[in-house]
This record gives C-alpha cells, sequence and structure tokens, in this order.
C-alpha cells in the first residue's frame, strides 16, 4: 500500500518573489509607472518632514499660556487649554461627569451585547441605554438638575447627534426599503416620492426647514427644542438614504429564497424579517457603514442652525482673542478626531461582515 | 388498489405569461399516496404546473384544489394549502444565514409555533432519515449538493405534510449525487406521501411512479401507468422524447 506523507510546498521561482520582485512588478513595471512612483515619493518628502517638523519637532506641548509657544511650531497648548470646550461644549464643569458615565455604560452595553445571545433583550437594552443616556445628560429626574441643550456642544454633541440620528433612522429606512419593494402600489408610490424627494434636498436645507420653517406652522407659544427638531430632521434625512442602501441588498437576494420561504408557510413579515432582511443587510453592511460616516461628518452642518459641535467649537475658540491665529493646530485636531472616528467605524463594518459570514468552506 | 379520495383536482388551467400561453386547458387529479411523475420537454409547463398547486405561480383561469380548499386569491387559503403542500426546488433555495438546523426548525418554530426543543428533536430526526444527522450545525455552503438537496426535502419533512411537490430535484445536482437524493425519495415513496415530481429520472419513475404524465407545449399529451407509459407510447411526441431520453 502506497503511504502518503505531508510535504512541504515547494518554493516559488526566485524570480518571482522577494523584495526586488515586489518593486519590479508593483512600482517600476512601465516608464508611466516608474513616472508615477517618483513622482509620490517627490510628494511625500516634500510633504511628509516639514509637517513632521511642525506638529512634533518644533512643537510646544507644555505650558498654560499663549507666551509659551515659542518653539515656531505647533502650539498644542491651545488644544490642552480648550480641550474641554472640545469635549463638552458649554455644558457646566460640574455636570460634566454625567456625560462620562454615559461614555462609561456604553462600554457596559457593548460588553453585555458580546454575552447576550436573545435578540430581543439586546434590543430592548439598547432602548434603555438610549433613554437612559438622554435622561442623565438632560437631567430633570431624580434630583439631577438640568442642562438645556443649548448648553450642550462640541464632541459630545457630534457623537450623539450621529448616533441618535442613525439609530432612529434605521428602522425607518428598513420599514421605506421594504415599501419600495412592495406589491402595493399606494405603499410603493409613497416610498419612492418620499425617498425620491428627501434624496432631491440637501440637508442643509432639511435642517433650515426644521429650525425656520417647521415653527411657522406651530401654534403661536409653541416651542419645541432645537435639537430635537434638528435630530428628526436629520433622521428622516438619513432613513431615505438608509432604504436606498437596504433596496440594494434586497435585490441581491435571489427569487429562490422568496419562494422557498413562501412555500414553507411563512407570513409577509415573516418571510423578509427571518429570512430576506438578515441576507439583505448583510450585502448592506458596508454601504450602511458608509451611509454612518457620512452623517458623522454631516454633523458638522448643524453649526449652521446654531448648534455647537465639535468643529463650530473650534472655530468658536480659535475666535477666542487671546488665542488668535492657532486655527491650523485646531484644525489638525479636528481632523485627527473625525479621522479617529470614521476608522472605528470602518474597522467595525469589516469585523461585522466577517461574524455574519455564513458563506464558510469545508 | 384501495379507495382513495382526491387530494388535489387541477380543472381547466389556464396560464398566461404575457401573451405566452404557458398552461392550456390542463386537467388532472391526484389521490391520496398517489405518487406522479411529470415529464415532458423543457418549456413544456411542468414546473409551471406544479408550482401552480402551492400558489408560486398565479393562474387566470380554471381551478385547483388542495384537500378540497379551492385556490383562490386569498391569504387565509393560500396560507391552509401551503401547510398541507411542501417543495423541494431545483436549486434547493436553502437559506444561506441559518444553520442547518435552524433552517428545518423556521418553519415548525414559526408557522406551528411549536416549542424550538420539540421542533430540534423532529428536525433531527428527519435529518437522520436523510441521513445527515452529523452536519446539523453548518451552514448549507458547506455542504455538497447532494447533501443540501436531502436537507431541503428533510426541510419540506418539517411541515409535515400531506402533498410533496418536487421541481426537479436532481437536475442541478453532479451526477454522483443524483443517486442520494433519489434513494431519499424512493423511501418516502413507500410511505403514504402523495408526491407530484417533476423530473427526468426515468428509472426512478419506472421504479416507484403510479401514473406518468407527459407534458408538451402546455399541455397534457399523455397520461400512463409506467408499464404502458414506456411499452406502449401512444403519441409520436412522446415517442421521439423517450427515443431521446433513454437512448443513452
Amino acid at each position: 500500500m502506497a503511504v502518503y506523507s505531508k510535504k512541504e510546498a515547494r518554493k516559488a521561482p526566485s524570480n518571482v518573489k522577494g523584495l526586488t520582485f515586489w518593486l519590479r512588478e508593483n512600482l517600476f513595471s512601465s516608464p508611466f509607472n516608474v513616472a508615477l512612483t517618483l513622482l509620490g515619493v517627490m510628494l511625500l518628502v516634500w510633504v511628509i518632514p516639514p509637517f513632521i517638523k511642525w506638529a512634533y519637532l518644533d512643537a510646544n506641548f507644555a505650558g498654560s499660556t499663549r507666551e509659551d509657544c515659542t518653539g515656531g511650531g505647533a502650539c498644542w497648548v491651545f488644544i490642552r487649554m480648550k480641550i474641554d470646550m472640545f469635549m463638552y461644549g458649554f455644558y457646566p464643569s460640574e455636570f460634566r461627569w454625567r456625560v462620562n458615565t454615559v461614555y462609561g455604560l456604553f462600554l457596559v452595553l457593548v460588553a453585555a451585547f458580546r454575552y447576550l445571545k436573545s435578540p430581543v433583550l439586546k434590543i430592548v437594552l439598547a432602548h434603555v441605554y438610549f433613554i437612559a443616556g438622554f435622561l442623565l445628560v438632560h437631567g430633570g429626574l431624580a434630583g439631577l438638575e438640568v442642562v438645556p441643550t443649548d448648553k450642550w456642544g462640541g464632541l459630545m454633541l457630534t457623537i450623539m447627534v450621529a448616533a441618535v440620528g442613525i439609530v432612529s433612522a434605521f428602522p425607518l429606512g428598513v420599514i421605506l426599503a421594504l415599501g419600495r419593494a412592495s406589491h402595493l402600489p399606494i405603499i410603493r408610490s409613497l416610498s419612492v416620492t418620499y425617498i425620491e424627494f428627501i434624496r432631491g434636498v440637501p440637508l442643509i436645507t432639511i435642517l433650515f426647514m426644521s429650525s425656520v420653517i417647521l415653527p411657522l406652522f406651530f401654534p403661536e407659544g409653541m416651542n419645541f427644542d432645537k435639537l430635537l427638531r434638528a435630530l428628526i430632521g436629520i433622521a428622516m434625512f438619513e432613513a431615505a438614504y438608509i432604504a436606498e442602501n437596504i433596496r440594494g441588498g434586497l435585490q441581491s437576494i435571489p427569487k429562490g429564497q422568496y419562494e422557498a420561504a413562501d412555500a414553507i408557510g411563512l407570513s409577509y413579515w415573516q418571510k423578509m424579517f427571518l429570512v430576506i432582511l438578515p441576507q439583505a443587510l448583510k450585502v448592506a453592511i458596508p454601504n450602511l457603514v458608509g451611509v454612518s460616516i457620512a452623517l458623522f461628518q454631516d454633523t458638522t452642518l448643524v453649526l449652521i442652525i446654531g448648534l455647537f459641535d465639535l468643529l463650530a467649537m473650534v472655530r468658536l475658540s480659535a475666535a477666542d482673542s487671546y488665542w488668535l491665529g492657532y486655527e491650523t493646530e485646531g484644525y489638525v485636531f479636528v481632523t485627527f478626531i473625525f479621522w479617529f472616528f470614521c476608522y472605528m467605524m470602518s474597522n467595525f463594518s469589516q469585523k461585522l461582515e466577517k461574524r455574519f459570514n455564513t458563506n464558510l468552506r469545508k | 388498489m384501495k379507495e382513495r379520495k382526491e387530494i388535489i383536482e387541477i380543472k381547466n388551467l389556464n396560464k398566461w405569461y404575457g401573451d405566452f400561453h404557458v398552461l392550456k386547458e390542463v386537467n388532472l387529479t391526484v389521490k391520496t399516496g398517489e405518487i406522479i411523475v411529470v415529464c415532458g420537454p423543457s418549456g413544456s409547463g411542468k414546473s409551471t404546473l406544479i408550482r401552480c398547486i402551492n400558489y408560486l405561480e398565479q393562474f387566470q383561469e380554471g381551478s385547483i384544489s388542495v384537500e378540497g380548499i379551492d385556490l383562490v386569491n386569498d391569504v387565509k387559503k393560500i396560507k391552509a394549502i401551503r401547510e398541507e403542500v411542501a417543495m423541494v426546488f431545483q436549486h434547493f433555495n436553502l437559506f444561506p444565514h441559518l444553520t442547518i438546523l435552524d433552517n428545518l426548525t423556521l418553519a415548525p418554530i414559526w408557522v406551528k409555533k411549536m416549542p424550538r426543543k420539540e421542533a430540534e428533536a423532529m428536525a433531527m430526526k428527519y435529518l437522520e432519515r436523510v441521513g445527515i444527522a452529523n452536519q446539523a450545525n453548518k451552514y448549507p455552503n458547506q455542504l455538497s449538493g447532494g447533501q443540501q438537496q436531502r436537507v431541503a426535502i428533510a426541510r419540506a419533512l418539517c411541515k409535515n405534510p400531506k402533498i410533496m411537490l418536487f421541481d426537479e430535484p436532481t437536475s442541478a445536482l453532479d451526477p454522483e449525487m443524483v443517486a442520494e437524493v433519489l434513494d431519499v425519495m424512493i423511501e418516502l415513496a413507500k410511505e403514504d406521501k402523495t408526491m407530484v415530481c417533476v423530473t427526468h429520472e426515468m428509472g426512478f419513475a419506472k421504479k416507484v411512479a403510479d401514473r406518468i404524465i407527459f407534458m408538451d407545449a402546455g399541455q397534457i399529451v399523455e397520461e400512463n401507468t409506467p408499464e404502458e407509459f414506456f411499452q406502449h407510447p401512444e403519441s409520436e411526441r412522446l415517442k421521439l422524447f423517450l427515443e431521446q431520453i433513454l437512448s443513452h
């Protein structure tokens, strides 16, 4: 009987491996690519060293006044002195522990999601978190002093607008996507009209409408929180985009899946929620995260209706007469924060895709 | 043969896709426990016919009744019929995001409101029967075509249906895997389940069918017992069909 033993794979021939091969193949494979590579290297040499010199070597980190910035490079002292403004806006400093608690509770929520199995419990917990978080930050219950929403600002406001926007737009988006895919003509045309109308209008217009035009329709004296109005506008806006992404996912599901679900006797809603949507959402993950990232960045638009998000706070601080002339540091800082959050979201999206991948091989 | 009552009655069925007349005046009666094989050239309307029985296809004229329930466009009646009729598809149509076990328990848990434990025990029993109980926690894409089709049959059985419809269950399979699926179907045929199979597996038809139906251009051309069907085909169309299908 033949005996089989495991052999190591043979090594690739030496001319198709190694650094030289990689360089030749990827950077210098044609005259045009040689030119592009050289141009790229030149650009990097031109940009990176001066930036490092400015942001680190010549920069000032210590101190607490403008006079401490003597190096000629970046003055990070400005960021250090204003960081509370950037993080919390005008939120009173003695109550900031409330915001921090909500951040901390988020970690608890993430941990709980890892250990909980029942999806119903997860949804309930997420709702509890959002309501408790709002009550804690806003106050007014259990002896907590009320902090009105016009005092909220900075990164805290950015995160809140983005999170509430996405979370509340999502169910509406699912309903709209199902409506658009429906066979019932009235439901379908209502959904199409809504989606196409919203997608034809810039977010900035919707924010203006929600803060300026909407109150005109309310009876006199009725005042409706500015932040809440903005949130409703954002949620309505995002729902249309989420619906379109989910529609893309729905269209990728083969007809056989609908037929199989019908044939085993599932009702319309069971078919959609148990069979079709789980698969469609999985396909739509990259696009949905794309929408979330776009929304996170779009929150900066709330400035125009008088809400001070992170970017607005930085601009405000840079206009402080004592710290005049340090916008660059501020904007670099904002860039970094935005990049960090968006990068985390896109990382999260890849993790989700991996976790829900059931297209496994043996 | 013992006295059996009609379980499926199809009368004067007509169906059009746009201008194309797919089914023309089809009449068919199936009795409880009967095993019917439907064959015919592609495009002859055989799949469409059996897909009408559980209302995956709508028809314009004629009537279908299953277990005395008239099939009309009424959610309750469609649901009632789908309780009794299970279907196995050419491309399996397993739910790729669920494990094999969850594929099987989905309908019992959500449609029949069976407790999960009970549903899982029943699912395992059927998986045992089709010989893949050891794959219960895998996902459909991890299984071979033949295994997937056996899972699909087990999923259909989990509804405990009175009628099983098979829509070309072996035509998407590699030749080696056809036998394992046919074996399961032959086992089923020995029980008292009513089966309507669209298939070109003539060996299977000879072995288990009570009647074979030959369709061409949307009509039932011939209908006979297996012996008569193969030995004394009447129409020219069927003679040609049999010649081509049996010559290899």
